[in-house]
């Protein structure tokens, strides 16, 4: 027993990553898919929020991540695009990560395309500016001088659905997705504080804690945290009536696999400890 | 040539040679993170021009319409001397591009931080001593009570003894349970960008290969 | 005047950016606005550093022949790859530059980070003990956020998710708001020191 106990807290460390790539795996290739629940969390506030929206109503959506974060906020971001352009809200996209605007572009074409709406009238992506807070300040006084074209260089004044904005009051909403700095505490603090635009949006599961003191505050209107955050959106997204044609569905089929390698890995510190204790005890004894 | 399977499978074996490292470090490994490095840079700069020189500077200062906005050329040299850093001879001047962007973001990160960060929390813990439900009342408790024994361990001009020592110790109470939410969130974290990769590999990487074999290898 | 001007410039900058939050009217706006869109385009050349400095260091592997100097043209060849499909065709959604960016970049970047997911595993059975009562907190808070985060949570308990959802708003916010005033406090301090020049080490020395 003892001598099983000190194999175990030798573990190869090659065996815990066949442990981890097994929980993921397996649940995957059986395509299971667990319920997800959404309770009073901040995804629901958020969807709840945009939800409210009156169709015709301006989003600025801004892609602050890039492919290191994608399999966490891409999928929030289909989802998201999904629920504003059914309820025919216009959708302006912007980056303050460089490779947010190829990943943002993807999106919004991919499910512009798919739900009919036009680029130009009813979406746009404006594209990849540096500067972060810096150059949100700026937004609030003018976006035309932040954004004189679109990502692809086309000009502000050829854009139809541009001519509706000026300043960053003009939008009903800021949604961020935010792997890091620059990202939701940047729009807080120079969209939201400032310019007293309501703010949500998603973010790594990494980061979430460290922003629920904004969901407190009311600073931010909901929050989507992690896998979790867009598999609460995508469900809430799917439940709703109006749901017809509604696609996706990856962050929800995430859930099973993430439950079971979440369940590995607590059993993995259970048995580290009691290798640890064991030992603890038998040097004790030893004394 | 079908360029989407082409795409699938470039990024299939880059990925599976990222993910050779798990047995040990080789030379797939180190080729595809050398190429990971030199593309992202490259994708860098080709963004940096063509979302931001290109628009906000270059078509600015030669607008058009026509003509020369010689304001924009004072941007130019800041940049320029930025890039004096690589010139060990002229290296100095990169201290004068440096000042603007530190001045720039000092200025605004004070005043907008201190607004956010510190004086909305501070209104935002008093507002939320709340006279609910028995259960609300505690939550708030909790909440005000964790937000100050916090700040106090923060505080470290006095020594932690006696009412400090104790206040201070609740606040690294508080502290655990938000570092361990933390945890949490991180595990799940790296877990989920595991399932994504692993959604790839084996919802649009692996159908490709009986499709290619279907086609006889005429893909 | 070799830290006097730059000082100087530091100042000025930053009581712009100030003034320009207090009094958004003339001239400050004016000022402030002129200096943002600057800010856009100097903070765009500490990208083109980097790459330059990326190619430096690669070229003078190649050149002295150090260790694992054979893998640095791969990095040349993909920065070129990407600038010369980015100058000949753009940046245009199914163009060859963002076709290498969709095959190549993203799977690659998103599977360096999925690497870490091993890692962690490995570090949290090898490391994570509750050698005492406050590490056993840290323990249990992460374990209710661990099982509250999924749906097997709800199907153990269905209070769990609930315990989950309370934990985080109220001990985790409580933690991360004073961790949060704190920081503040510091960064409030340290704008200070650098608009009044008495912080200068991101000048690089002294002299």
């Amino acid at each position: 027993m003892a001598g099983m106990i000190e194999k175990m807290g030798n573990l190869d460390r090659r065996i815990i990553f066949i442990l981890i790539a097994l929980s993921v795996i397996i649940p995957l290739a059986l395509g299971l898919i667990f319920p997800n629940p959404v309770g009073a969390e901040p995804s629901r506030a958020l969807f709840d929020y945009v939800e409210a929206l009156p169709a015709g109503s301006s989003v600025l959506l801004s892609f602050d991540y890039d492919p290191s974060t994608m399999p966490e906020l891409q999928p929030m971001a289909m989802a998201m695009l999904q629920h504003l352009f059914r309820n025919d809200v216009k959708v302006v996209g912007m980056a303050l990560w460089p490779m947010g605007a190829s990943l943002g572009q993807d999106a919004m074409s991919s499910v512009g395309d798919s739900l009919g709406k036009v680029q130009y009238e009813d979406w746009c992506m404006l594209g990849y500016k540096t500067g972060g807070g810096v150059m949100i300040v700026r937004l609030g006084s003018g976006i035309q001088a932040v954004f004189p074209t679109d990502k692809d260089n086309v000009p502000w004044s050829e854009i139809p659905m541009l001519a509706a904005y000026s300043t960053l009051q003009d939008f009903d909403m800021v949604l961020s997705l935010s792997a890091g700095d620059p990202g939701i505490p940047a729009w807080i603090m120079m969209a939201g504080d400032r310019f007293g635009v309501p703010i949500g949006g998603g973010c790594t599961a990494v980061s979430a804690p460290q922003f629920y003191p904004y969901l407190g505050t009311g600073q931010l209107v909901g929050l989507l945290g992690g896998l979790k955050g867009a598999a609460d959106y995508e469900t809430l997204v799917r439940e709703h009536p109006d749901a017809v044609g509604a696609e996706g569905g990856r962050a929800v089929a995430g859930m099973a696999p993430q439950s079971v390698a979440h369940l590995v890995i607590m059993l993995l510190i259970v048995m580290g400890n009691v290798a640890y204790f064991a030992e603890k005890k038998r040097k004790g004894g030893v004394k | 040539m079908n360029w989407e399977i082409l795409g699938i499978w470039i990024g299939a074996l880059l990925s599976l040679s990222l993910y050779s490292f798990l047995y040990r470090d080789n030379p797939f490994y180190k080729f595809a993170e050398h190429l990971f490095v030199g593309m992202s840079a490259g994708y860098w700069v080709i963004y940096t021009i063509e979302n931001v020189l290109k628009p906000n500077w270059w078509q600015r200062m030669f607008p058009a319409e026509g003509g020369f906005q010689i304001v924009w050329v004072i941007p130019g040299i800041f940049a320029f001397f930025m890039l004096a850093r690589i010139v060990p001879k002229i290296a100095g001047l990169s201290r004068l591009a440096l000042g603007m962007i530190v001045g720039a973001g000092a200025g605004l990160g004070m005043v907008s931080v201190f607004q956010t960060n510190a004086l909305a929390q501070v209104e935002g813990s008093i507002i939320s001593i709340s006279a609910g439900s028995a259960f609300e009342m505690f939550s708030s408790l909790v909440l005000v009570v964790g937000v100050v024994s916090g700040l106090v361990y923060f505080f470290f001009s006095k020594e932690h003894t006696g009412i400090i020592g104790g206040t201070a110790n609740l606040g690294i109470t508080i502290l655990m349970v938000a570092f361990g939410a933390s945890f949490g969130y991180t595990i799940m974290a790296r877990l989920s960008l595991l399932i994504g990769q692993s959604q790839f590999l084996m919802f649009e990487w692996l159908p490709t290969i009986p499709r290619i074999l279907g086609i006889g290898g005429g893909a | 005047m070799r830290i006097v001007i730059p000082l100087a410039i530091t100042f000025v900058a930053g009581m712009i950016m100030v003034l320009n939050f207090f009094v958004p009217h003339e001239p400050f706006k004016l000022l402030g606005d002129n200096l943002q869109e600057w800010y856009m385009i100097v903070a765009s050349a500490a990208i083109f550093l980097g790459a330059m400095n990326l190619l430096h260091v690669h070229f003078r592997k190649i050149r002295l022949k150090l260790k694992n100097w054979k893998y640095s043209p791969v990095t040349i060849i993909g920065f070129l790859m990407m600038l010369v499909t980015g100058i000949i065709y753009g940046v245009v959604e199914g163009m060859p530059f963002d076709y290498l960016f969709q095959s190549a970049v993203v799977p690659m970047g998103a599977t360096m980070f999925s690497l870490l997911a091993f890692f962690v595993a490995s570090a949290a059975f090898r490391a994570f003990r509750a050698s005492n009562w406050r590490a056993t907190l840290l323990l249990t808070s992460a374990f209710i956020v661990m099982l509250g985060q999924v749906p097997i949570g709800a199907m153990i308990w269905d209070k769990i998710p609930l315990a989950k959802v309370w934990l985080m708003s109220v001990p985790n916010t409580a933690g991360q708001r004073a961790v949060m005033i704190g920081a503040a406090m510091g960064v409030v301090a340290t704008s200070l020191r650098m608009i009044f020049g008495i912080e200068r080490s991101y000048l690089g020395g002294t002299d």
